[in-house]
């Protein structure tokens, strides 16, 4: 059953891109294009929703199983027998993979119905199918596995589908390259990764999670190995999570990735390929809870990422570069809850995420898609008016972001900042409320001056708005109202007991993936529950208000501001992303771009591989050469080599008579 | 009396020989060798072989020899010879010296051992025409009518191979 | 003055082969090859008859004789090659007729 879920994207995959996007279907068979993107996108959306559907239908079932049986495993074939290393092919269908399972087809599926509209007039239109298709695949391998290669071989595969999809128009060098560097920024997290699972086998002897985890939690063999093998490997796992998932440093090929159509941004960069992270550590819990180091890494890396993506987020001027830096904070967010040990509350933050993510991705390709192709707000705005459902689903998606009460991204939010709280990370937990009003700040922002207020396009392209197509806007809406009820699912105990709703049954699903007992608090109530609660709050609603007050009530505000050299600076330096990608670029791009071509191409390749090459024909040329002479068609040499030889002969015969 | 001769002959036959392969002029190259093959010829008498003598004379040096020299009149190649095969003359002399000294002493060692005895007695007719002839076409009849046809074969490939084309 | 011997013929007939061999190899001038080509056979031929003195036996004699004839029909032959070579290449340097050149 499991494998039906990740086959079905698989066969959609190859089929649009053997058929249709290698251009079979039209230049060999004949057909037409009209019919080619009836099937192409049919067949895309069909196998997604077909996987969606099995998972769901899984979840069903899983739900009623008792709670220490929570599991199903599948094995299809062993696929690497060699000696004592052992890696099947085998799938592991429980709570955590589940949710993951859940999140990633639907929100594929929505997403796929929408790039049905948006992807429209696109030439390329089964290329892109095939890709998303593929990407999909990848993802359920990767969240579906039962041991590590296999879930790298997913790793691995959404990167390469990511690649594909970021550099998709590829005829613009821009977006090629951004392309390559999505690549190769993971590749380096991906190398972290490997040496980790390298660890694993060495210290746990299996890569399956079942054997490794069971021997993780026996006390008896873990006092067997030195306290530092288990943070090492959490730490180099979590290399591999900074890459795929954006975090500081790893984090500038995100913003990059906005080269791609929007749809796979909203997919891709927000609510699947960037969460394998979180999925990763929330899988690998046992580790980090043995390792309080790591843990500390972890939330600390989390704190400034999300407190530095945040402060970019403020002053850039792309609506997807603005979203792209939202992510990566929003990520921190979920790492900074894994990392605590409150697996389920980094977890529920990646599902409303999920959500309200994508949804603001997708209104904002409607917004890019009614304005002609248009991504600078400063030239947008009034868009209100124009697009009202993309409008209204937007704010929707900003109020939940931004922690509003009772929208889902307010519980979820909350979950990972109470933990913060609770478990001692104090420090952390500051950062994360600044974050907070950052992140309803720029998000208010991004809002206002896109669909509020006058309109600053050009005529040209006023004259063309329109809203869009229903396989966009239904996506919309339906992403709008997850984002709204969603979070009631992650109720959190004390409000629950208050209002009389079900509490923690999002936790209480996801509990039997969790070995770890989650710990206990640490930090007596100096603030209490519902104080914590009100500080988010606040903070959402001042970020809010500070975003209204700059841009709606004192529009001229910013440029009094910018006449203060410290706000003027600062500004600047947000602008540039505090010029990361040029410190990278000076520090390690040249330096290897250096390397290369003076040391590794001039001295390596030329002198010594070019050498020893060119060396072996000039052997060959040279001896070649010599030989060459007795065929020179001299007779006198001729002569001399017979007289020689039968001189030869003739000693022989004498000595050997003798 | 007979070593006397011998050595002479001998002397001029080398003497003949190492002229023919340092003469730069091919006409001296070619009149060189008609004087080894009349010392030749001088050295078979010495060793009872009147009618070889003879037969080297008429065929060698009468017939073989003036169809050298017939063509290298004919092909009048006397500057060209002065052009190359010049230079070195000395050492190239100086090594063949050196080789026939060497190897001449390890040949006179060599057949010293392998041939003491005087030589065995012949008969009567030994060397002269009766003799050969009663040998020639008795004993090796088919060789000799063989040659008859070598001949043929040779003066027909002669014939075809500088025959002037007509095209 | 020691009496001769088959012995001293047989060195001479070296000696002779010898130079004659040299000559082929040295020589550039196709013509003086073929000469000296001919002293060989000639340093041949005297081994051949010292032989027959030496065993009484007119079988060497014999075997000169068809030696000479074949010598007569190849110098017949080569000299027709030198003719026409010549009258074709304009040239008998033996180093520059390389047409067996491989």
């Amino acid at each position: 059953m499991i494998a039906w879920i990740i086959f079905f994207p698989l066969i959609g995959a190859l089929i649009n891109g053997l058929v249709f996007g290698s251009g079979l279907w039209r230049k060999v068979l004949g057909g037409d294009e009209h019919t080619e993107r009836r099937i192409v996108s049919v067949l895309g959306c069909g196998v997604v929703l077909i996987s969606a559907l099995i998972s769901s239908i899984m979840f069903l079932k899983l739900r009623l199983l008792d709670s220490a049986q929570r599991q199903t495993i599948e094995e299809l074939f062993v696929w690497i027998p060699s000696g004592d290393f052992t890696a099947r092919f085998e799938f592991l269908f429980d709570p955590l993979s589940c949710v993951m399972a859940l999140v990633v087809t639907w929100i594929s599926f929505l997403i796929h119905v929408y790039s049905i509209g948006y992807m429209h007039e696109d030439s390329a239109y089964s290329r892109y199918f095939t890709y998303l298709n593929m990407f999909v695949f990848f993802m359920l391998v990767l969240v579906l596995g039962d041991n590590f290669p296999l879930m790298f071989v997913g790793w691995e595969g959404v990167g390469l589908a990511s690649y594909l999809l970021i550099g998709f128009w590829y005829d613009d060098p821009a977006k090629a390259t951004a392309g390559r560097k999505a690549f190769i920024v993971n590749r380096i997290g991906d190398f972290g990764f490997i040496l980790g699972i390298f660890l694993i086998f060495f210290v746990f002897g299996s890569v399956n999670y079942q054997e490794v985890f069971k021997r993780a939690l026996d006390a008896g063999f873990m006092s067997t190995i030195p306290g530092v093998a288990v943070t090492a490997v959490a730490l180099l796992l979590f290399v591999g999570a900074v890459g795929k998932s954006a975090q500081f440093p790893l984090y500038v090929w995100l913003p990059d990735a906005m080269a791609g159509p929007t749809p796979v941004s909203a997919l891709i960069h927000a609510a699947t390929m960037v969460t394998a992270g979180i999925y990763m550590i929330a899988r690998c819990n046992v580790f980090y809870s043995e390792s309080h180091t790591a843990q500390m890494v972890v939330v600390s890396v989390a704190a400034f990422t999300a407190f530095l993506a945040a402060t970019i987020a403020v002053t850039q001027n792309d609506i997807k570069k603005v979203l792209a830096y939202s992510t990566v904070s929003q990520l921190g967010y979920m790492f900074m809850g894994v990392g605590t040990g409150a697996y389920a509350a980094g977890m529920f933050h990646l599902v409303t995420h999920a959500f309200f993510k994508a949804l603001l991705f997708l209104g904002s390709g409607s917004v890019i898609h009614a304005l002609s192709g248009e991504q600078d707000i400063r030239k947008m705005g009034g868009l209100r008016r124009f697009l009202p459902i993309t409008s209204y689903t937007f704010l929707a998606g900003t109020l939940a972001i931004s922690g509003v009460p009772l929208f889902s991204g307010f519980f979820s939010k909350d979950a990972v900042m109470g933990a913060l709280y609770e478990r001692g990370y104090i420090v952390h937990w500051i950062i994360a409320l600044i974050t907070a009003v950052l992140t309803a700040l720029y998000m208010m922002r991004l809002y206002i001056l896109t669909f509020e207020g006058e309109t600053r396009m050009g005529e040209e392209t006023k004259h063309h708005i329109h809203e869009s197509p229903s396989s966009m806007i239904i996506p919309l809406l339906i992403l709008a109202v997850l984002s709204i009820i969603g979070g009631y699912i992650g109720l959190p105990e004390f409000m629950g007991k208050v209002f009389g709703i079900p509490s923690g049954v999002f936790q209480g699903f996801l509990a039997p993936s969790i070995f770890i007992k989650e710990v206990g608090q640490v930090t007596h109530h100096i603030i209490g529950d519902w104080t914590l609660v009100g500080l988010s709050t606040a903070a959402a609603f001042l970020g809010i208000g500070i975003a209204v007050y700059i841009y709606v009530v004192r529009p001229s505000l910013p440029e009094e501001i910018a006449k203060n050299p410290v706000i003027s600076s600062l500004y600047r330096g947000s602008y540039g992303k505090w010029f990361v990608d040029e410190i990278y670029d000076a520090a390690f791009v040249k330096t290897f771009v250096y390397l290369s071509r003076s040391i590794l191409w001039a001295v390596f390749d030329v002198m010594i591989i070019d050498g020893i090459v060119n060396g072996v024909a000039d052997i060959a040329k040279g001896a070649a050469g010599i030989v060459r002479t007795a065929q020179a068609g001299i007779l006198r040499f001729y002569a001399a080599i017979m007289a020689i030889g039968a001189l030869a002969i003739l000693i022989y015969i004498v000595l050997s008579a003798r | 009396m007979e070593s006397i001769a011998f050595y002479v002959f001998a002397a001029l036959t080398v003497a003949g020989a190492l002229l023919v392969v340092s003469c730069k002029n091919p006409v001296s190259s070619a009149l060189a060798l008609v004087l080894t093959f009349f010392s030749t010829a001088v050295l078979f008498i010495l060793l009872l072989a009147q009618f070889i003598a003879v037969i080297q004379v008429l065929v060698y040096a009468g017939a073989i020899m003036v169809l050298f020299l017939f063509t290298v009149m004919f092909l009048n190649l006397r500057e060209e010879a002065l052009r190359f095969d010049a230079r070195n003359i000395p050492i190239k002399m100086g090594i063949l010296i050196l080789i026939l000294i060497v190897s001449g002493y390890f040949a006179k060692v060599g057949f010293k051992k392998a041939f003491i005895g005087a030589p065995l007695s012949h008969p009567e007719i030994f060397g002269t025409v009766q003799g050969v002839g009663e040998v020639l076409f008795r004993d090796y009849l088919l060789p000799f009518e063989l040659t008859s046809i070598l001949i043929v074969v040779a003066i027909l490939g002669v014939v075809a191979i500088a025959k002037r084309r007509l095209d | 003055m020691m009496s001769i011997s088959i012995g001293h013929y047989l060195v001479l007939s070296v000696i002779l082969f010898i130079i004659g061999a040299y000559g082929v190899i040295t020589r550039k001038n196709l013509i003086v090859i073929l000469m000296s080509l001919e002293l060989m056979l000639n340093a041949a031929n005297i081994a051949f008859v010292a032989f027959s003195r030496q065993f009484g036996d007119m079988t060497g004699q014999v075997f000169m004789i068809m030696a000479i004839t074949v010598a007569a029909a190849e110098t017949a032959v080569g000299l027709a090659f030198v003719v026409t070579t010549y009258i074709y290449h304009g040239t008998l340097d033996i180093d520059v007729l390389k047409l067996l050149k491989g």
